[in-house]
């Protein structure tokens, strides 16, 4: 997996509540068994006007200069909610989304975006609604109160100058993620590293609760 | 030193090593996969070398992309859709897992076809690539949904690294009215404390009313959890519980299942068990619910009105709500028991149960449904199917006008094949009224499946209670 340490991006207003992974990738869009392909269905229903010939919203912030080349959102409460499908994990990073700032996810969401080098920032409501509502200030010209930069090591992110507000916001992330994310660590592999640990609890698991394992055969 | 919650003694049960920083290894019991998600966790398992280390332990279900109309073969009407069927078949073939495959006549929707064979038992721990994993809690085990990624690493080592969740009891205390379901009181809950209001917790469902429900019920209770953005719901295991196990097909039998029992007893919270959050509703002043909006948040009782979004102090709660009046063609203050219905949809893994077909069926017998109304019946499992034709079900379901379809999650999301058509306003039994969740524009209304029968007879969204005896 790739590590994630530092980013400096423009950053996408879209603040709305529930964003579900629906939304994110829309069930039709994932055509074929894989993790790629999947960008072109990324916010389908509100990227593109007709859907179906594939027409852009000139309204959809996604389409806006200088936000098409977002590489960070600023999302509302609960992003990622809904349906477990790690498809809208692969196309936002297909599309080039490497950090999602809002004020909670879906828990499953979360997990997937860890897993896959995106690094999810949770910060207050008021925090990321100041930052969306400078973002929301940049130009083609003017990128500047868009671009964020994320620092995950020192768990620093850093703003435009907002009023009296210096500008940085902490955040943190649980250690186990934080290392992920910054080692660009293979999940699977460490774990079978534990394979013997694995197979002594197994061993007494199944003396103790005979009726749980082995799983008949029918 | 407090006792421990109901949650803790499975964790602590299932704890292979101690990570740090409030991770822990566990032990998983079942890993379920459908052909949606589990396909790809499968593939890209394959594509890293790496093989299923308890492939007894796995399960594949048919169940998200198969077609439920008579007849159905791998062709399906989602584009692309038999692919992800034969792939998966494939994969799960090849790594020996069994598959309740299209023609078996267990196969179905994997949160019902699972617990119905007794594959899901209280106290084991059960993940699935699906986020209505959390439907299984209902028999009392820990029962949570994972991404595909997650999926492999759980097929792969037969564990997970997970992170100790905030424990929340949700009491429900009082009475059901008549007419009032488990489906009203999870919509209820959720449309009290918002659709993040149980972010960051594992929900134990608790109270008199929990333990009068019967178990299918408390499935349907722990499927809406989700959307309640808990990590996952359950209820602790009771008689009831071990009733509804006994002699089923992959259940323990002889001195295993006498043993299980016993062990079952202490799955309960101590009482002096420490919960971070308690929540209390008082469901004798529960009704009928049904949602108005996109989220299951916009939740509230059928005789109300739909809210102004004007009247809410909080600028984003105002422009979701604007945006939810936008999508579903409605304006402040219109009475949800006025609205016409082009569709009625009974099914999905929240209610799709025999119980919740019965409950239909009753409201709906000698009854006819609305000129112009489309109605659906979609069993869970093809063994659902099966029991409620034997006692007629079909027929009554039939008579008055609905399909009488196959097993499967069918037309609860829309895949690229069926859906409802854009503007279409439908009152479903499912779990998600997302924007263009049955289809591309596709207004969808969440209600129990009492109130769906109701409403498809009403040809607008109705009270359940005024067709009750």
């Amino acid at each position: 997996m790739e590590p994630f340490v530092t980013l400096t991006g423009v950053a996408a207003p879209l603040q709305r509540q529930n964003i579900d992974t629906d939304a994110i990738i829309p069930s039709r869009e994932m055509k074929t068994v894989g993790k790629t392909g999947l960008s072109g269905g990324l916010f389908a229903n509100w990227r593109y006007a007709d859907v179906a010939a594939r027409t852009e919203n000139p309204d959809f912030i996604l389409n806006r200069a200088p936000f098409r080349q977002a590489t960070i959102l600023l999302a509302g409460s609960n992003f990622g909610c809904g349906s477990s499908r790690e498809h809208a994990v692969w196309a936002l990073k297909e599309w080039g989304v490497r950090c999602i700032v809002a004020p909670s996810f879906g828990a499953i969401f979360h997990g997937n975006c860890v897993r896959n080098g995106i690094l999810p920032v949770t910060l207050p409501a008021d925090a990321v609604a100041a930052l969306a509502t400078a973002a929301g200030q940049a130009t083609s010209d003017d990128p500047a109160p868009a671009r964020l930069t994320v620092d995950l090591r020192q768990g620093l992110l850093t703003g435009p100058h907002l009023g009296s507000d210096p500008g940085t916001y902490p955040f943190t992330l649980s250690p186990a993620d934080r290392d992920m994310l910054l080692e660009g660590l293979d999940a699977i592999g460490l774990t079978l590293k534990r394979l013997p640990a694995i197979q002594s609890f197994e061993a007494d698991y199944r003396a103790a609760t005979p009726w749980a394992l082995p799983v008949p055969t029918l | 030193m407090p006792g421990k919650t109901l949650v803790e003694k499975i964790w602590d049960r299932h704890r292979v090593a101690d990570l740090g920083d409030g991770t822990d290894l566990l032990y998983v019991d079942r890993v379920l996969l459908h052909e949606r998600t589990g396909s790809v966790a499968l593939k890209s398992l394959g594509e890293a070398g790496r093989t299923v280390r308890n492939p007894a332990q796995a399960f594949v279900c048919m169940d998200h992309i198969v077609d439920t109309l008579p007849g159905r073969s791998d062709d399906t009407l989602m584009p692309g859709g038999k692919a992800f069927i034969q792939e998966t078949r494939a994969a799960a073939n090849a790594a020996g897992i069994q598959v309740f495959d299209l023609g078996d006549p267990r196969q179905g929707i994997v949160h019902v076809v699972i617990p119905e064979q007794g594959l899901t038992l209280p106290g084991l721990t059960v993940v699935c690539p699906d986020s209505h994993t959390c439907t299984q809690g209902g028999l009392g085990a820990l029962a949570w949904g994972i991404g595909s990624t997650e999926g492999e690493h759980a097929l792969a080592t037969q564990t997970l690294a997970v992170r100790r969740p905030k424990r929340m009891r949700v009491t429900l205390t009082g009475a059901l009215a008549p007419g009032v379901t488990a489906k009203d009181l999870v919509l209820t809950l959720i449309g009290r404390h918002t659709a993040a209001g149980g972010s960051g917790y594992v929900i134990e469902f608790a109270g008199p009313v929990v333990e009068a429900m019967a178990v299918e019920a408390r499935m349907t209770l722990c499927n809406m959890a989700v959307e309640f953005a808990a990590w996952t719901g359950l209820c602790a295991p009771d008689d009831k519980t071990v009733a509804w196990l006994a002699g089923r097909p992959f259940a323990p039998k002889g001195a295993d299942w006498d043993r299980a029992v016993v062990a079952w007893a202490d799955l309960r919270s101590d009482a002096d068990a420490v919960f971070d959050k308690e929540i209390e509703l008082d469901c004798t002043e529960v009704a009928p619910v049904v949602t108005w909006g996109t989220s299951p948040q916009h939740a509230m009782a059928v005789t109300g009105q739909v809210p102004d979004p004007a009247a809410d102090p909080d600028p984003n709660n105002r422009e979701a709500q604007r945006r939810a009046l936008a999508y579903m063609g409605l304006n402040p203050g219109d009475r949800l028991a006025d609205l016409a219905i082009d569709a009625a949809f009974i099914g999905s893994c929240t209610n799709s149960r025999l119980s919740d077909l019965r409950t239909a069926a009753a409201i709906v017998k000698g009854r006819h449904v609305a000129r112009g109304v489309r109605a659906i019946v979609v069993p869970g499992s093809m063994q659902v199917k099966a029991a409620a034709e034997a006692e007629g079900l079909d027929r009554v379901f039939l008579d008055a006008g609905f399909e009488w379809r196959e097993a499967g999650c069918s037309m609860c999301f829309f895949a690229g094949g069926e859906h409802f058509g854009a503007g279409q306003r439908v009152i479903t039994s499912t779990n998600r009224n997302f924007e263009n969740r049955q289809g591309p524009g596709t207004r969808s209304h969440l209600a129990s499946p009492a109130s769906v029968a109701a409403s498809a007879i009403a040809g607008r969204i109705a009270d359940v209670r005024d067709l009750m005896d």
